[in-house]
């Protein structure tokens, strides 16, 4: 049996929306500036595309950019609105869980003269909104917060940090790359200003994302070049990414709410399977305020690598917030967040269903993991003697 | 990044896996802050490792490297042990990805830990 258990990572694409994405391959491969038929087809495409993104989020379609992924979103909403703005002050407010590009992106405003200011989370996650007075004042000029964490799979409460950052006449950026298509967002119910959006993970292509603008907002751009996407993103248009995510954007909206009821039966099934049979395992993140498709289980004395490999070897992919499947050395910055220690955090695993999961699927990870756990456990010298 | 099948064989059937309950020299080196322990035990006997065992807490690499350096120091005398590198540990295992040669790669130095701990226990 094969169980993809990584969604977070990457998804299939919908074969509906590969079908859909073909012809702007082949026959309709127009440029929308140019003044003829085909490019006349592009910019129909790119047009509807834009109406289907846009309807996800209860957006307008004037208020969708579309880029190459997520984190070019986030450097396009979060680097462009902190040098169009620099006039009001010099902060900009973030969790301490936002996605490595979020973190990087700070850092590169630190070193134009920015400062950053990180709303700690508790130990499930959450946010402590009870900061936010102290960390955004009249100096801010926009405050980022995640409406959900990939990894840990918290839900956020980011109608309140909007609130709270539109009181300082701050702007509020939400990166909804695990959140949107899981989770109904609306940009009107929330008073999001920008928001960042993954294509891959509403099971559209890879190579697109995009960010949503509310009207009256403003962004310098990181692109230059031809101008297009109202001049925020020069480059010739990715007209079949474009479709593609505009397909999945409509997909996901349509089957969202049986689909997500679905995983989190799943979800709810596979922590309990996995905390209540193995001795020492503990769920990461909150346990209702969470996003459907994730679950992230930590197993004492026992390194997450090793983890994965041991899964792969039975047909079970998977990932981890440890240090070794990483380019760095640090175990995720978003559990040790949490207060777990680096060794902690180090046996930790993340699940993340998707569409193709069963109960099957999930039945045969809970009958394998304590095999799995038990025989690394007696492998590693940190195991107390009850527990080989 | 991709393990050689040598190393993944060594991971998923590590060899001499255990303690040995009077062994004559242990070194452990590594911690779990850094998310790689190992721990090596020998038995000497006509100064030759006559038997070797180890536990180790890491990443794949890890459990590979330990693996292999018990089955290199198996049989030899303790001078000969005392040669083995960690380039000898990674070679032997068909080369290891850049990132894991210093984080994970420590278990020559745990097997030379636990002879230098056999030679202070025999006051040499």
């Amino acid at each position: 049996m094969n169980v993809y258990m990584d969604n977070g990572a990457a998804r299939s694409v919908d074969p509906r929306v590969l079908e859909e994405m073909m012809p702007y391959f082949s026959d309709k491969y127009g440029n929308p500036s140019s003044f003829h038929g085909k490019g006349f087809d592009a910019q129909g495409a790119m047009k509807e595309a834009r109406e289907r993104v846009a309807s996800l989020i209860g957006a307008e379609s004037s208020e969708i950019i579309f880029t190459s992924s997520a984190t070019e979103s986030n450097n396009l909403g979060i680097f462009g609105a902190m040098r169009r703005y620099k006039k009001k002050g010099n902060r900009i407010v973030i969790s301490k869980i936002e996605h490595i590009s979020i973190m990087n992106i700070v850092k590169g405003l630190n070193r134009e003269g920015f400062e950053t200011e990180y709303i700690p989370v508790d130990d499930q996650g959450i946010i402590e909104l009870g900061e936010l007075d102290e960390l955004i004042n009249d100096e801010t000029i926009l405050v980022s917060v995640m409406a959900a964490n990939g990894e840990i799979g918290t839900i956020q409460p980011i109608k309140k940090v909007a609130d709270a950052a539109h009181e300082h006449g701050a702007l509020f950026h939400t990166d909804a790359t695990a959140a949107a298509g899981q989770m109904s967002i609306d940009v009107s119910d929330t008073s999001i200003d920008l928001m960042s959006l993954s294509s891959n993970d509403l099971y559209g292509p890879k190579g697109v994302g995009a960010l949503y603008m509310r009207k009256g907002v403003r962004v310098r751009p990181m692109m230059l070049g031809g101008g297009q996407e109202n001049g925020l993103r020069s480059g010739s248009e990715n007209i079949p990414g474009m479709v593609g995510m505009g397909k999945a954007a409509e997909l996901v909206l349509k089957e969202m709410k049986v689909e997500s009821e679905r995983l989190t039966g799943l979800r709810d099934t596979l922590i309990k399977g996995l905390v209540e049979t193995i001795p020492e395992s503990y769920l990461n993140g909150h346990p209702t305020e969470r996003l459907p498709n994730n679950a992230n289980v930590r197993f004492s004395y026992i390194e997450g690598e090793s983890l994965i490999l041991s899964l792969d070897q039975l047909g079970i992919q998977v990932s981890s917030g440890s240090a070794c499947t990483a380019k760095t050395l640090e175990p995720s910055h978003v559990l040790r967040a949490l207060g777990l220690k680096h060794e902690e955090a180090h046996g930790s695993l993340v699940f993340t269903l998707g569409r193709d999961n069963s109960k099957e699927h999930v039945e045969y990870l809970i009958q394998q993991m304590p095999d799995v756990v038990s025989r690394l456990r007696v492998m590693s010298p940190l195991t107390p003697e009850e527990l080989r | 990044m991709m393990y050689s099948e040598t190393v993944l064989d060594h991971f998923r059937n590590p060899r001499n896996v255990g303690e040995i309950e009077d062994a004559d020299g242990v070194g452990t080196v590594g911690n779990p802050v850094c998310g790689d322990m190992m721990s090596v035990y020998i038995k000497v006997e006509d100064d030759k490792i006559a038997d070797i065992k180890f536990r180790t807490f890491g990443c794949g690499a890890a459990i590979a490297t330990t693996s292999m350096t018990t089955e290199l120091a198996k049989g030899k005398t303790l001078d000969e042990a005392m040669e083995i590198t960690r380039k000898d540990v990674a070679d032997e295992l068909g080369g290891l990805p850049p990132v894991k040669m210093h984080c994970s790669n420590l278990a020559a130095d745990a097997l030379h830990e636990a002879i230098e701990d056999y030679r202070k226990k025999k006051g040499e």
